[in-house]
């Protein structure tokens, strides 16, 4: 069996769904499915302008891992403009980072759902929770 | 609120499981009507997909929050895409009756 993935640490999700081309001589050409991770990992080396090793700290993941999945990104992003694709973004293997949170008294890990309207520990009821990186 | 709990027995006084997909019993507790029963989980021997069919299961039940050690990445994104819950507790050492009275 192989290794597990290690989800790779997203901040926030792109704020769009995808990218179309327009005027494409040969007409719809497919799309390209770009994942959340590989999306952050563009932002983080190119817009960011961090270097690799900051980069993959903040995704939880390592250099190597980081340089590959920014490499993959970069590969679909030229692939859809050479061949006139759509880009979709699409979730892949990112864990959002602000979905996992620790209750401070009874040190137990926990997501609240959106449609959830009581912020506090599930377990306990503790007010004193923090945004954790899981 | 329906609460499932992993349980490693079916009783009250059992260890909680920290597995979710393969945990040996799923104590299911209606915080409303404080009425605790326990199901035998059919999954816990499956050769594939134990995390996945469970997460159904819960999803069946109409349970909105999980109490387990720890969630597969299947079982994550299905349960988070239906809006359930997960609560991760480390600590083995807790009885059934333990969690229930932490949670009312």
């Amino acid at each position: 069996m192989p290794r597990r993935r290690r989800a790779r640490k997203v901040v926030e999700p792109p704020s769009f769904k995808g990218y179309k081309p327009y005027g494409t001589i040969h007409g719809k050409n497919g799309k390209v499915e770009l994942h959340y991770e590989e999306y952050e990992a563009i932002k983080l080396a190119d817009y960011d302008l961090m270097n690799h090793h900051e980069a993959c700290e903040l995704m939880g993941v390592s250099r190597p891992t980081f340089a590959r999945v920014y490499e993959t990104a970069r590969q679909k992003i030229a692939k859809a403009l050479v061949e006139g694709k759509e880009i979709v973004a699409v979730y892949g293997d990112a864990h959002l980072e602000k979905d996992w949170f620790e209750c401070g008294d009874c040190k137990s890990k926990f997501t609240i759902p959106n449609e959830l309207i009581d912020k506090n520990c599930p377990l306990c009821s503790s007010s004193s929770i923090t945004n954790i990186l899981h | 609120m329906k609460t499932l709990i992993t349980s490693q027995g079916d009783s009250t006084d059992s260890y909680f499981d920290l597995r979710f997909g393969r945990g040996k019993y799923f104590c299911i507790y209606n915080s409303e009507t404080g009425k605790i029963e326990f199901v035998k989980n059919t999954n816990a021997d499956a050769q594939g997909g134990a995390g996945t069919k469970t997460s159904e299961m819960v999803i069946e039940l109409g349970v909105k929050k999980v109490i387990s050690g720890d969630f597969g990445p299947k079982a994550k994104d299905l349960l988070m895409k239906f809006g359930v819950q997960m609560i991760i507790i480390t600590d083995s050492n807790k009885t059934i009756l333990e969690i229930i009275r932490t949670l009312s």
